[in-house]
């Protein structure tokens, strides 16, 4: 073991192609233990499907994933989570004639491996610290859009992640539930657990992250320091529209 | 409604359960044959539908091919018992066991498929099996074949029920095949909510929700949905082997009726519940009122079965039982994962 110097995420000249439309161009890069990185681009850039990548919902043309050093670019979405690999998808996907505490339960007992005995406690834990321990016991398909974006968190983090993916969880949020969110997710990231965050609510994102990643027609644009990137010229001409 | 305890209630709900299952129980000591019979007819029914409503009511996969696993159950119990010499309580679990092992080979192919080409693979998978079973000469080919004169008088049980009830071995063996039926439904019945409330159950209606967010949250929607299908197949089979028992003789096309076995059950189903646990008990009762009512009418009966399926499919997606649950908030098996403090609102 290289102890602290191996990567918890790797991903080595990943692409995708969508018939002529290449979504992710070589994208490389390494995610550290606990490390949390932002990815920013406009829509349309391959965000999310760079999230379909590393879950394994989707299986690069090319290039490999690697979790703790080992190449999981074959294995399925169902064995990347057991791996340790949580998501949220942009459009919330309940399991929507389940309740909120049953959403959580199936992550528990399946992604996160804890057994019946701890797994209600461990789902009302995550709950109470979501803000949804008073939806607990709502059938999910009827929660409006906002909690279930929470949900999607909430869920993720039952699965006992080591690597954490929030694809836009904070927009829509009045001042106050992002501040909320923030201070969750920080909480998250003080535990030890890697976060990959998609957000357009850059002051959220830049309050939590260490490192900044800008993606552009599929292609990784720049990483780097928040307030570097942000202050990058090419940053602000494709991803703010500015011109210089 | 939560004014009395929970236990109180749920004591009370198991007790009316046990009281009616030993009331079925009685029938035979009590009632007509004929009217033994029916009640086998409606129990086997009724287990036939408890296997089709786990399989497409909670593992989403509609199957028109369950006919299949009755007819492999139905000829293996006849092989067991003509060509192995075996007794027929025994071939009626070869039956299920070889409808089990026939589910593999279909789950192979089926399984490729999704929605409505799944459930016209399973039907043409069906097809073939009806075709193989007309190949089978040693248990009569196409024309089929009749268990052979006193078999089920000779059947496990038969002689000790004749001699405690003082009936004749018709009687007894009638009584015996209905007793199986019984322990059958509420075998299925029991083992479904148990299943339904495990890990499993919980996973598969995960499944039936959202199969990306299942995968996503560490589910094997593949190993769960074969897992559903092996099992049901070989509680088909059961059933289907229990059957033929009754009807003491085998064809291909009416052991592997479409009609008879699954058409008739998507029915019970549909009306009854899809996606209940309670439904099919439901459905049957309701299909067997209207089978009397309608009895003397001919065709007109199942053109009215038709229209009564549509109405429910339109207007009450959830069957009878879905109503009244959703009017009255009663449910005697509730699937729901109660969080372990509910939050006071």
């Amino acid at each position: 073991m290289t102890g602290a110097e191996m990567p918890i995420l790797s991903l080595s000249s990943v692409s995708k192609s969508f018939g002529a439309l290449k979504v992710t161009d070589d994208v490389s890069f390494e995610l550290a233990k606990g490390e949390a990185l932002g990815i920013i681009g406009p829509n349309g850039a391959g965000k999310s499907t760079l999230f379909n990548l590393i879950a394994g919902n989707l299986r690069p043309d090319q290039g490999s994933v690697f979790l703790d050093g080992k190449d999981v670019t074959r294995e399925t979405a169902m064995q990347r989570c057991s791996s340790g690999i949580g998501r949220s998808f942009q459009i919330p996907q309940p399991f929507g004639h389940l309740t909120v505490y049953e959403n959580l339960l199936v992550a528990a007992r399946f992604g996160g491996s804890v057994g019946a005995g701890e797994a209600p406690a461990l789902c009302m834990d995550i709950l109470a610290r979501t803000g949804l321990a008073a939806q607990a016991d709502k059938v999910s398909g009827g929660l409006p859009l906002l909690q279930r974006k929470r949900l999607e968190l909430a869920r993720a983090m039952a699965t006992r992640p080591r690597v954490i993916l929030l694809d836009e969880i904070a927009g829509g949020l009045t001042e106050g539930e992002c501040h909320e969110l923030v201070a969750t997710i920080r909480q998250i990231h003080a535990e030890g657990t890697a976060i990959i965050w998609i957000e357009h609510v850059l002051h959220a994102l830049n309050s939590v992250v260490e490192r900044l990643m800008v993606l552009n027609f599929g292609k990784m644009l720049m990483i780097g320091k928040p307030d570097e990137v942000m202050a990058a010229r090419e940053v602000r001409e494709i991803y703010l529209g500015i011109e210089a | 409604m939560a004014n009395s305890s929970p236990s109180t209630g749920r004591f009370a709900q198991v007790a009316l359960g046990l009281a009616l299952v030993a009331a079925l129980a009685a029938v035979p000591l009590v009632a007509p044959r004929a009217v033994t019979q029916d009640l086998f007819g409606i129990l086997t029914l009724l287990v036939l539908a408890m296997n089709w409503n786990m399989l497409a009511g909670f593992a989403g996969l509609v199957s028109v091919g369950q006919q299949a696993f009755v007819g492999i159950g139905a000829y293996f119990m006849f092989a067991a018992v003509i060509l192995w010499g075996m007794d027929p309580l025994v071939g009626v679990l070869i039956g299920g066991l070889a409808a089990m092992v026939f589910a593999v080979p279909m789950a192979f192919f089926a399984f490729r498929l999704h929605g409505a080409y799944f459930a016209i693979g399973t039907w043409v998978v069906a097809d073939i099996a009806r075709l193989l079973a007309g190949q089978w000469k040693a248990l009569g080919g196409g024309t089929g074949t009749s268990l052979p004169k006193g078999t089920t008088k000779d059947m496990f049980g038969v002689q000790w029920v004749k001699d405690v009830l003082d009936v004749s071995s018709a009687a007894a063996a009638d009584a015996v095949t209905y007793w199986l039926a019984l322990v059958m439904a509420v075998a299925m019945l029991v083992a479904s909510y148990v299943f339904l409330r495990s890990r499993m159950g919980l996973g598969l209606q995960a499944i039936r929700d959202n199969m990306q967010a299942a995968r996503s949250v560490g589910v094997d929607p593949t190993r769960l949905k074969a897992a559903v299908f092996l099992l049901t197949a070989f509680g088909t089979g059961l059933c289907g082997a229990l059957i033929f028992i009754q009807i003491t003789r085998v064809t291909p096309d009416a052991a592997f009726s479409v009609l008879d076995w699954t058409a008739f059950v998507i029915f019970v189903v549909v009306i009854g519940g899809i996606g209940t646990l309670p439904g099919p008990i439901v459905g049957v009762i309701v299909f067997y009122i209207l089978q009397r009512l309608l009895a003397d009418y001919g065709t007109v009966y199942l053109i009215v079965l038709g229209l009564i399926g549509i109405a429910i499919m339109l207007f009450a997606r959830r069957g009878l039982w879905g109503l009244f649950t959703d009017r009255t908030g009663i449910d005697p098996f509730p699937l729901r994962h109660r969080p372990p403090a509910a939050p006071k609102s």
